[in-house]
């Protein structure tokens, strides 16, 4: 069946769409409140229908009717395979190794992918603060590999965090080794403006696409550190049925998609 | 204490808020968006307690209202905030930009283990997580401030190699706090808790505590809870008080019982932004009425309650407008 390209989406939704064909089917996902849920609920329904999603705060393999606003909300229960709480989920899941891969949003990523929502600033006498961890420092020292998604603007990008709060690849290929960690890393990060990965041999950030209307100049001037953009082509819009389940089965209620249209 | 009966163990909000003393080491049950103990933050507000230190994973306005109104000192934490209504606490924001209280950094796995550690009556526990992170570069704590007092970790952490392994280890120090308070839905009148849904952390902050203090939905006779016994998840003689709140988690949600308060997370989050309007919410709807029963008034009374009331077999409000 040929693809029928969406002409009418928001931003927020074409993310969507570019985290959810991160995931593969069978899969489990440690996903987040945000376009993390709304990406791996979208897989559920096309490209990933037998992914498995896990909330750290307890509810393992939920079958969502309705999207969650927290990862502890109490929709997170539906038809759960099992639902204790941090200490289990955290450990006997994603320290025994079960990941395969986690969603980690940030304030700021560097050039190795380490991500900072802690401070802008020193830390001990910080000019912004933010949330703190949460689970986003375990899920990027202990899943298998990692999706981030960010706000690209330039300070957001910086050459080095201000603050690591989740390690990337640290420092470049020996980087996570030599940490102690015994997998994992980054893949992409998925931004409002294209998709960045890593090199193989480097573990730099490369663009890998820039979203439709965007530019990979733009994409370049918007970034903190030296961005190679020689290997970057078009990202691949989302489609009519993707936007059609994103719309009518993932967020009906409009709880994240409609605040991204007005 | 295992024989301690109804009427010891059953007090009123007042009472029990008196259990936590000025400077005392707490920590707070539920998780973001759910099972936070709030009429018990309301009235530790009312009665102004100060210089409070502060465990927990990740609270939400349980935290924020109490370092907002000055009761809190310092703060070992991995996340604070409301997750989709706010993405980061606005009065914890503001005290630590402005230096009001001390804080230090784990992530919530970190500061789970640490729980369990302390609930298990060991000094520390392994993990591998935080690996590579600042959280284990940067201490919060001057080593003057953890010298000081005997109930702060002497240190944040220890990186070692395993003794059986040689890979790489993380030991964290364990927390048993003072006081650890929780909002379950039923509690039998021994002090047997049971939670429905997800526990977050509550079975570890509670079983780490030297005291702990339980506000429920409800209060049974010990031989309903007593005949599924697997569902219980804290052994009565671990209870100091509990205290019957129904709604006790407004504006959080409450598993099987009602769902959190949108328009209400939006108005704090709304007012909690500036500090006149802040205080102007803490007037209105902490200092500004006697109980609970007033505040369940003030935010809408029954017609609110019914908006929220879980669904029986969803456990939470399908229908509710939350946008």
């Amino acid at each position: 069946m040929k693809k029928e390209y969406s002409k009418d989406y928001a931003l927020m939704e074409l993310m969507a769409v570019a985290a959810a064909r991160e995931i593969k089917d069978r899969e489990i996902v440690f996903a987040g409140t945000g376009l993390p849920m709304l990406g791996a609920m979208l897989a559920q329904h096309t490209n990933a229908p037998n992914c498995i999603i896990v909330f750290e705060a307890g509810a393992v393999d939920c079958k969502l009717a309705h999207l969650p606003m927290s990862v502890g909300d109490p929709r997170t229960m539906r038809f759960a395979s099992t639902a204790t709480g941090l200490l289990d989920v955290f450990s006997t899941v994603l320290q025994r190794g079960f990941i395969d891969v986690g969603f980690l949003g940030a304030a700021q990523v560097d050039m190795y992918g380490n991500i900072n929502s802690t401070c802008i600033g020193d830390y001990y006498h910080s000019k912004v603060r933010f949330p703190g961890s949460g689970g986003s420092g375990d899920i990027a020292c202990l899943s298998k590999r990692t999706i981030i998604i960010a706000v690209h603007e330039k300070r957001r990008f910086p050459e080095q965090c201000d603050y690591t709060t989740s390690p990337g690849w640290i420092d470049g290929p020996q980087g996570r080794k030599q940490a102690g960690l015994p997998w994992g890393g980054p893949s992409a990060v998925i931004t409002t403006l294209g998709v960045l990965r890593f090199d193989e041999q480097t573990k730099r950030a490369y663009l890998a696409s820039y979203h439709p209307g965007v530019t990979p100049e733009q994409v370049r001037e918007n970034t903190g550190f030296e961005l190679d953009v020689s290997r970057a082509r078009g990202t691949e819009p989302p489609t009519e049925a993707e936007i059609r389940v994103l719309r009518e089965k993932v967020d009906p209620e409009g709880v994240f998609l409609k605040k991204a249209e007005e | 204490m295992a024989t301690l009966e109804l009427e010891d163990k059953v007090m009123t909000l007042r009472e029990a808020v008196k259990i936590v003393a000025n400077g005392a080491h707490i920590s707070l049950g539920g998780f973001t968006t759910q099972r936070h103990p709030m009429a018990f933050v309301h009235e530790m507000i009312r009665q102004r307690k100060r210089n409070l230190h502060a465990y927990g994973h990740s609270p939400g306005g349980d935290w924020d209202m109490l370092i907002g109104a000055g009761c809190v000192r310092r703060v070992e934490l991995a996340y604070e905030a409301d997750e989709a209504f706010a993405r980061v606490g606005p009065r914890f924001k503001y005290a630590v930009e402005r230096g009001l209280i001390e804080w230090d950094d784990y992530s919530n796995f970190g500061m789970v283990q640490r729980f369990a550690a302390g609930a298990m009556g060991i000094p520390f526990i392994p993990t591998r997580t935080m690996l590579g992170s600042n959280m284990l570069k940067k201490d919060g704590f001057s080593p003057e401030l953890r010298k000081s007092d005997q109930k702060i970790a002497s240190r944040k952490f220890v990186v070692m190699d395993c003794p059986f392994t040689a890979d790489k280890i993380v030991l964290l120090p364990a927390i048993q706090p003072d006081v650890t308070i929780i909002h379950a839905q039923i509690v039998d009148a021994q002090g047997t808790v049971r939670i429905y849904g997800q526990n977050f952390g509550d079975e570890q902050q509670a079983k780490a505590a030297k005291k702990l203090i339980v506000t429920c939905e409800k209060i049974v006779q010990p031989k309903k809870l007593r005949e599924f016994p697997e569902q219980n998840c804290i052994p009565f003689f671990r209870v100091d008080a509990i205290v019957k709140v129904p709604y006790g988690a407004h504006p959080y949600a409450c598993y099987r019982y009602y769902d959190y308060d949108p328009e209400f997370l939006r108005l704090y989050h709304e007012q909690a932004r500036d500090d006149a309007s802040f205080k102007e919410f803490l007037d209105e709807y902490i200092y500004g009425v006697i109980d609970w029963e007033e505040y369940l008034e003030k935010i809408g009374g029954d017609k609110k309650l019914r908006m929220l009331k879980a669904d029986k077999k969803l456990g939470y409000a399908p229908k509710l407008k939350r946008r």
